[in-house]
C-alpha cells in the first residue's frame, strides 16, 4: 500500500499545481480588458479589502493586472520553453542517430548559438520578427534549446550502446519501436527537467527584452513590464506594486517545479517506492 | 542447421590482451555443447560474437553457410545473459518484456515457473532469478534456432536451477534448437550437455 500512497501523493501534487496554473492562466485571459481600465479616483491605494494588491499611479487594479501579467508570462513561458525543448529533443536525437555529417552540423550549430550572448541573439531575433508576442516566443525558443540538445544527444549516444537496446534489436524490434518504446521513455525525464529549467529562463528573458523595449508592447501587461514599471515607484514607498507580482511570479515558478518533480516521480518506476 | 565460428580472433581495443585467437567451433541443431573455462577466458565475448553483439577482428560466424545479417531483423541465434537486469528495459512491465519475444507460447511461460502477478511488475520490483526466467522465455521465440546460455543459472537456487534446466533441455530437444551452455561449473555442464569443450586444456 505504501507504493500506492507515494504515487497518489505525486498525482495529487501534480494535479494541484496544474489546476492552479491553469486557473491563473484562464482568469488572466478573461481579465485582459479590465486590466487596462484606469480610474484616477482610486490611484495609489494601498492593499485593502476591495483592492487586494492595491492600485497603481493610473488607478489600475493591481490584482487584476498581476493575474493578467502572470497569465501572459505563463503562456509565453510555456510556449517558448515547449518549442525549444521539442527542438532540443529532435535535434539531439538526430545528431546522435543520423551519422557523422548530421552530428557535425548540429554540434556546430549548438556551439554557434551558445557562443553568442543570449540576450543579444534574443534581441536580434525578436526585432527581426517585429517584436511582440511572436517575436518574444520565437526568440526565446531559438536561444534556449542548446544545452538540452547536448544532454539529449549524449543520452541517446549512451542508450544506443545499452545492452537492453541491442537485445531489443536482436529480438527484431523496428527502428521506430526502438526509438518510441525504448529510447523516448528514458529521455522523457531529461526532457521534462529541461522544460522546467527553461521555463523561468523564458519568463526572465521575456521580462528583460521587454524592459529594454524589444519585447512586448507596454499595453500588454506581462509580469516583466509590471515589475520594471514598479521599480520607479519603489523609492516612493509603494511597495505593493512590486511585492505581490514578484511573489506570485516566484510562486508560479515553484509550482512548475513541483509539477515537474511529481511527474518525474510518476514516470520513473525506480522511484515509485519513495 | 549448423552454426559455425571460423578462426575467430578478438581483442577489446589495441594494447589489451588477445581474448580469442583463431578459435573455431562447429555445432549442429541437435547438439548441446558446453564450454567450460575459468573467468577471463572470453566465454562471454565468444557468445557475443556468435550472436552478433560484437564483430570479430578476424574470422566469421556462419549459420548454414550464411552470415547472421542475412537472416532479417530477428536474429536466429539468441543469447541469454548472465545478468538479466542489463538486457531488460527498466521502464517496461514484465508483460511487455515477454512480448518482445517472437510469439512466446503460454506453455513456455508456465514451464519456466513464471507467475501471473510477476507480469504486472517492473524489473525493479522482481528478483534477479524471476527476471532471468522472463529472459529465458523471451529468447525461446518461434524463429530461434540456436540458444547461447551464458552462466544463466548463477542467481538461481539449486531446485530452481534443475527445474529450469530440465525444461530448457526438453524444449531444445523437441524443437531441435542448438544449445551452447557456458559455465565454469563442470558438473552442471556434464548433466546438461552432449559435448563439452574445455578451453583451458584445449
Amino acid at each position: 500500500m505504501k507504493h500506492l500512497n507515494g504515487r497518489m501523493a505525486a498525482v495529487f501534487l501534480f494535479g494541484l499545481a496544474v489546476l492552479f496554473l491553469a486557473a491563473v492562466t484562464a482568469a488572466g485571459w478573461g481579465f485582459e480588458e479590465e486590466a487596462l481600465v484606469t480610474d484616477f479616483s482610486r490611484k495609489n491605494l494601498e492593499p485593502c479589502g476591495q483592492y487586494l494588491f492595491g492600485t497603481d499611479w493610473l488607478g489600475r487594479d493591481m490584482f487584476i493586472r498581476t493575474l493578467t501579467g502572470l497569465s501572459m508570462s505563463i503562456r509565453i513561458g510555456l510556449l517558448a520553453a515547449g518549442v525549444s525543448s521539442v527542438l532540443a529533443l529532435i535535434l539531439g536525437t538526430l545528431a546522435a542517430t543520423m551519422g557523422k555529417t548530421v552530428d557535425g552540423v548540429i554540434t556546430w550549430l549548438i556551439d554557434l548559438v551558445m557562443g553568442i550572448p543570449h540576450i543579444l541573439l534574443l534581441i536580434l531575433i525578436s526585432y527581426a520578427l517585429g517584436k511582440g508576442f511572436k517575436g518574444v516566443v520565437i526568440g526565446v525558443a531559438l536561444t534556449h534549446w542548446t544545452s538540452l540538445a547536448r544532454v539529449i544527444r549524449g543520452e541517446v549516444l549512451q542508450l544506443k550502446e545499452a545492452l537492453f537496446i541491442r537485445t531489443a534489436q536482436k529480438l527484431g524490434a523496428t527502428k521506430f519501436e526502438i526509438v518510441w518504446k525504448h529510447m523516448l521513455p528514458h529521455l522523457f525525464p531529461q526532457f521534462l527537467v529541461g522544460l522546467i529549467l527553461t521555463f523561468p529562463h523564458a519568463i526572465l528573458h521575456e521580462a528583460s527584452i521587454t524592459f529594454l523595449g524589444f519585447g512586448l508592447p507596454p499595453e500588454q501587461p506581462a509580469i516583466g513590464i509590471i515589475l520594471s514599471e514598479s521599480m520607479k515607484y519603489l523609492a516612493m514607498g509603494r511597495w505593493w506594486l512590486a511585492l505581490f507580482p514578484g511573489l506570485l511570479l516566484v510562486f508560479t515558478v515553484v509550482l512548475f517545479d513541483v509539477a515537474g518533480e511529481s511527474l518525474r516521480r510518476l514516470l520513473d518506476p525506480g522511484s515509485a517506492h519513495r | 542447421m549448423v552454426l559455425e565460428a571460423k578462426n575467430i580472433s578478438f581483442q577489446y581495443g589495441r594494447d589489451t590482451k588477445q581474448i580469442l585467437e583463431n578459435f573455431s567451433l562447429r555445432m549442429e541443431s541437435h547438439e548441446r555443447v558446453g564450454i567450460v573455462a575459468p573467468s577471463g577466458f572470453g566465454k562471454t565475448t565468444f557468445c557475443k560474437i556468435l550472436s552478433g553483439y560484437e564483430k570479430p577482428d578476424g574470422g566469421e560466424v556462419l549459420l548454414d553457410g550464411k552470415p547472421l545479417s542475412s537472416y532479417g531483423r530477428y536474429c536466429p541465434v539468441q543469447m541469454i545473459w548472465q545478468h538479466p537486469e542489463q538486457v531488460v528495459n527498466p521502464r517496461l512491465r514484465m508483460r511487455e518484456v515477454l512480448k518482445q519475444g517472437d510469439e512466446i507460447e503460454e506453455y513456455i511461460v508456465e514451464g519456466l515457473g513464471i507467475e501471473e502477478d510477476w507480469k504486472n511488475r517492473f524489473p525493479a520490483e522482481i528478483s534477479g532469478g524471476e527476471m532471468q526466467r522472463f529472459c529465458i522465455a523471451r529468447a525461446l521465440g518461434r524463429r530461434t534456432r540456436f540458444l547461447l546460455a551464458d552462466e544463466i543459472s548463477t542467481m538461481l537456487d539449486l531446485i530452481t536451477q534443475s527445474q529450469i534446466w530440465s525444461f530448457l533441455i526438453g524444449e531444445v530437444e523437441r524443437r531441435e534448437i542448438g544449445l551452447l551452455a557456458v559455465s565454469h561449473s563442470m558438473p552442471l555442464l556434464e548433466s546438461v550437455c552432449t559435448r563439452i569443450i574445455d578451453l583451458e586444456h584445449l
